[in-house]
């Protein structure tokens, strides 16, 4: 089992689905997501299937081996959306019978009573939105819930969903490795086979990039700092037998995110919702989908036009062969040469040839992957690869 | 054309920030020379270097009609003058076109090191010199105790120096009427041939060569055709005008006057400061002497970033020339960084105003080399070559010794910092030649290395004093010392544009503060990078750059492609900033802050 979903290479078809309200802001997303004081869900819904069906009549008779409703936050939906979205996937296009269906949750109270309606839905995999297990932390990610209900929510998360992971963000403000340390194994402690580790990006447009563009926002480390982070990371999580498969994303063998995986493997996916993106490969040509981001635009847009997409494009061969590497590079498991080979790789070889002298990146059966030392500085890596 | 006996022509000098650009403005102000609404603080200051240092720059004159208490009504060509003395070329041209000047000391400072030097200008163009005490409106003004010390120190007459408040206006109208006493009026013969001097000219994008003049002879006329008597190029005269400060048109300008002219000048070349201006037909028979030329002292490259700049910044330079007799320049390739210009300023101010204003003016983004002083290379074939950038060092075996260029430092400073100015002027390899007291402050002079005070003297004395010292220096000559050449290698490959030449006994501190200052200027590679002083093949100090450790995008899903990918495009176009130096990338920023002399 484990094998398949490894060298599934095609990357597979998915369907993605964009909720894009909170019920707060975070200081540090630069997610496409509002905070509105009523919606109304059952105009979503219509909006939902109407997409769906669209998107079906030009991807007819694929498989879908995923769908994943990513926010904002979902665990607002009405239990009854995610039903009707899940109802109309499945009777758009032929269900692999492993299907994973994820949904994003956030770790309130509230929203925990809601899981086992997902469940009823077909939901089968729950994201949570943990961010840290110290309450000073997340009162600083201005986060509405406490650690407290955060654990209690994974608890009830493990009851009553096949698979779940949860999200943390470390290399916070004053984090020392040690902290990070004691955190990360409480954490690993209450996972189940799936964790989502991110170092804190400063965005721009959000609160956190503006304080720390006017000189605020103290204590974040440096690179050696993060650096060690990262090894610790590494080190605890293998450890614990949950070692990374991507950049930030760590798993038991199997229980990896199928649906990400369809990103950074290249595969085929439908972007539905507001500022969700599709990538779709049509008689051999690479499209790639966009709609707008404001919420009551997309509805407008489904409702009177027929479609939510705002742009549809062919990716040049040129800008293919970049994103299967800077998607594919993140994976432990690389690329396959032969599949980037047709859109022109052999003009890297050099470069390649350079980033492998230096230890960075190395090719084994046919493969090209990023050694442990080149993972962390991908994007250099990919700088001089595409730059 | 007014009578000669109706006409004064007088500059104002001073040491930096005596208030002679204020002076300026109360005298604009009190003749109605600019409407009311028009008046702004140091209005001659109009170039934006000046007004956002407060700084004079550039020397600037206004003709003004005074009518005096004798009833008459006066012509006065003021030329206000910059203080510092980097810009003392631009005082010295200034004074061979006027016959005057007001000496303007600052009655709470005393007289100060450009106080001395600006003096001794004046009496050498001989010229009758007004003292005037400024801001008397200040507590701390001594105006008794500063009249002594100019009768003591510089040895003019000074019971009827002028007290006056350039700020609050008090004293402005004694100061008209010594203008018109006590100056001398100018003389020349309107009925000789046209003899006038080009005492400056600059660029202006509407009526391209502008040209500034002080008639001595005859008598010039809109539409004429004249001649520049060295450069032998000949223009017809579209418009004649005088500064009030805007241009006001004339029809003709006679002996005694200044005025501007243009004649549709293509060539920037043609027209010299120094130069004489004659008819074409009826010429003068004597050129005037010409100004001395002024001598660079400091030297560096001028690069454009974007290699495709290079022609603009020649028209940029051409015409900034124009602007500044004091500032030359000749091409100058290096492998680094490309095209450019090896240029010579009359200090480090000096440099850094012409660099700005290159930027500005021209909107064109420089890169700067480390600054250079002129050293005598004396060669084992017994032939002298001058050399104006390390990097043309020759082999050590041809070389039999190396002279650099000394200076003598006037240094005033008050009692209490006397001690580390000392101690600091002995750092840089100075000898002390003289401790005396102007008054109650001291005056210590030092026999200097010029090199050792390009570097960032004037920085140190600045902070050692807390800005309370008053720095002059005048070449002196040349000197034998133990010098070397001190090259840069980041990652084993010497970065040209880096090098510079050194005291031996230097080199060590030299060297270990810029490759600490590139470790932290230059980004880490994928790999680890040294970064190395060294003398010949020895290194003298090196540092090691880490390889880079950290540097991954957290969140990469659907919809990031798009987002990441354009992010690497724009990178791509950011490393048309880069510059190359083997597998090493510096980014410009860095290369800039490497080559600021200070901190
Ligand atoms: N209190 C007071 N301040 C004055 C007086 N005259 C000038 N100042 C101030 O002194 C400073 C320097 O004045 P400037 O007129 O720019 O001096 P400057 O001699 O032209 O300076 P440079 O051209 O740079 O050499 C300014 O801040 C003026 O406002 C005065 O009579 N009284
Ligand atoms: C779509 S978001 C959040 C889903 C859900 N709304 C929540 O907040 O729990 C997915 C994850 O991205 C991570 N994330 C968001 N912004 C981040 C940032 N600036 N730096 C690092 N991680 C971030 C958080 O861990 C978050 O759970
Ligand atoms: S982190 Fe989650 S809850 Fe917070 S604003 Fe972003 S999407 Fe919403
Ligand atoms: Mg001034």
């Amino acid at each position: 089992m484990p094998e398949v979903t490894r060298f599934d290479e095609g990357g597979g078809f998915g369907l993605y689905l964009h909720w894009p309200f909170c019920q707060a802001k975070c200081p540090y997303c630069d997610f496409n997501s509002h905070v509105v004081s009523r919606i109304d869900q059952n105009r979503w819904a219509d909006a939902y299937e109407a997409e769906i069906a669209r998107a079906a009549r030009e991807t007819e008779g694929r498989v879908l081996r995923s769908m994943f409703f990513g926010g904002g936050t979902p665990s607002l939906m009405h239990p009854e959306v995610v039903d009707r979205a899940i109802a109309a996937a499945r009777a758009a296009w032929p269900a692999a019978n492993d299907i994973e269906i994820t949904l994003e949750a956030n770790p309130t109270s509230v929203e925990a009573e809601r899981f086992r309606g997902y469940a009823a839905a077909g939901v089968n995999r729950v994201s949570v939105g943990l961010q840290s297990l110290r309450n000073d932390d997340l009162r600083r990610l201005g986060r509405l819930h406490s650690a407290e209900e955060a654990r209690a929510a994974v608890a009830v998360a493990r009851d009553v969903f096949p698979r779940v992971s949860f999200d943390l963000i470390y290399a916070r403000q004053d984090q020392s490795v040690e902290d990070w340390r004691e955190e990360l194994a409480e954490a690993l402690a209450m996972a189940a086979d799936h964790l989502s580790l991110y170092q804190l990006t400063i965005e721009d447009g959000t609160a956190f990039g503006a304080r720390a563009a006017a000189g605020g926002l103290r204590g974040l480390p440096d690179e050696d700092r993060a650096a060690d982070l990262w090894e610790a990371t590494q080190a605890a999580c293998a450890a614990a037998g949950l070692p990374s498969y991507e950049v930030s994303n760590h798993a038991r063998e199997g229980a990896e995110s199928r649906h990400n995986l369809i990103y950074w493997r290249g595969g085929d996916w439908v972007g539905i919702g507001p500022g969700a993106h599709g990538r779709l490969t049509l008689d051999g040509r690479r499209i790639a989908t966009e709609t707008p981001l404001a919420p009551g635009e997309w509805l407008a847009r489904v409702e009177e036009a027929g479609s939510g997409e705002s742009l549809r494009e062919e990716v040049s061969r040129e800008n293919w062969l970049a994103e299967l590497l800077m998607m594919g590079l993140r994976l432990r498991e690389g690329i396959d040469l032969g599949r980037v080979e047709p859109l022109g790789a052999a003009a890297l070889e050099g470069r390649i040839g350079g980033l492998e002298e230096l230890g960075l990146l190395e090719r084994v059966d046919g493969r090209l992957r990023t050694t442990v030392t080149g993972r962390p500085v991908l994007n250099a890596v990919l700088r001089e690869l595409l730059t | 054309m007014t009578d000669l006996s109706r006409i004064r022509n007088f500059s104002i000098v001073a040491h930096i920030d005596h208030g002679k650009s204020t002076l300026a403005d109360r005298l604009i102000q009190l003749t109605g020379t600019v409407a009311e609404r028009d008046m702004k603080a140091q209005l001659l200051d109009a170039m934006d270097i000046e007004r956002e240092r407060g700084i004079t720059i550039k020397a600037n004159s206004v003709r003004i009609d005074y009518p005096a208490q004798d009833g008459q009504t006066y012509v006065l060509n003021l030329i206000d003058t910059p203080g510092h003395v980097d810009f003392a070329y631009e005082v010295s041209r200034s004074m061979r076109a006027v016959e005057g000047s007001l000496l303007v000391v600052d009655a709470t400072q005393g007289v100060e090191a450009q106080t001395l030097a600006n003096v001794y200008q004046a009496i050498d163009a001989g010229h009758e010199i007004v003292p005037v005490l400024n801001k008397i409106d200040l507590p701390a003004a001594e105006p008794a105790r500063i009249r002594e010390q100019i009768e003591d120190v510089i040895g003019i007459e000074a019971h009827d120096a002028i007290e006056i408040s350039a700020k609050t206006g008090l004293g402005i109208p004694d100061v008209l009427e010594a203008i018109v006493q006590r100056l001398p009026a100018p003389k020349g013969d309107r009925d000789a041939p046209l003899k006038a001097m080009l005492v400056d000219s600059w660029y202006d994008s509407y009526l391209g060569v502008v040209v500034l003049i002080r008639v001595m002879d005859g008598v010039i006329r809109k539409g004429d055709t004249i001649r520049m008597m060295k450069t032998q190029a000949t223009y017809k005269l579209d418009t004649l005008a005088v500064l009030k400060p805007a241009m006001t048109q004339i029809d003709e300008l006679g002996p005694g006057e200044i005025g501007v002219f243009t004649a549709s000048i293509k060539q920037v070349r043609d027209t010299r400061v120094g130069d004489t201006i004659t008819h074409e037909k009826k010429q003068t028979a004597t050129a005037l002497p010409g100004f001395k030329p002024s001598v660079p002292v400091v030297f560096c490259g001028l690069f454009p970033v974007d290699a495709n700049d290079f022609e603009d910044l020649r028209d940029a330079i051409e015409k900034l020339a124009l602007n500044d007799a004091s500032f030359t320049y000749e091409m100058e390739t290096s492998a680094a960084l490309g095209f450019g210009f090896r240029c010579g300023f009359l200090g480090l101010l000096h440099l850094e105003v012409v660099r700005d204003r290159l930027e500005r003016e021209y909107d064109i983004d420089l890169i700067t080399t480390a600054p250079s002083v002129v050293y005598r290379l004396h060669l084992k074939s017994g032939e002298v070559k001058e050399l104006h950038n390390p990097a043309d060092m020759p082999d050590l075996t041809l070389v039999s010794h190396i002279e650099e260029p000394r200076i003598k430092a006037t240094i005033m400073v008050p009692d209490d910092y006397l001690g580390d100015v000392l101690k600091l002027c002995q750092d840089r390899r100075g000898i002390q030649a003289d401790l005396t007291y102007a008054g109650t402050r001291p005056l210590v002079v030092y026999d200097l290395p010029l090199n050792e005070v390009v570097f960032d003297f004037y920085d140190r004395l600045k902070s050692v004093t807390k800005g309370y010292a008053s720095f002059d220096y005048q070449l002196t000559g040349y000197r034998e010392d133990n010098l070397v050449k001190m090259q840069i290698l980041v990652n084993d490959e010497p970065v040209d544009a880096l090098s510079m030449m050194v005291h031996r006994d230097r080199a060590e501190m030299r060297g270990r503060a810029m490759v600490e200052k590139l470790k932290d200027l230059i980004p880490r590679h994928m790999f680890k990078i040294p970064i190395q002083a060294a003398i010949g093949g020895k290194v003298i100090a090196r540092e090691t750059l880490s390889a880079l450790r950290k540097d991954v995008t957290a969140k990469c899903y659907g919809g990031d492609a798009t987002r990441k990918r354009k992010l690497l495009d724009k990178q791509k176009a950011g490393k048309k900033k880069m510059r190359q130096f083997g597998k090493v990338e510096i980014p410009q920023e860095a290369f800039i802050s490497a080559l600021k002399m200070d901190g």
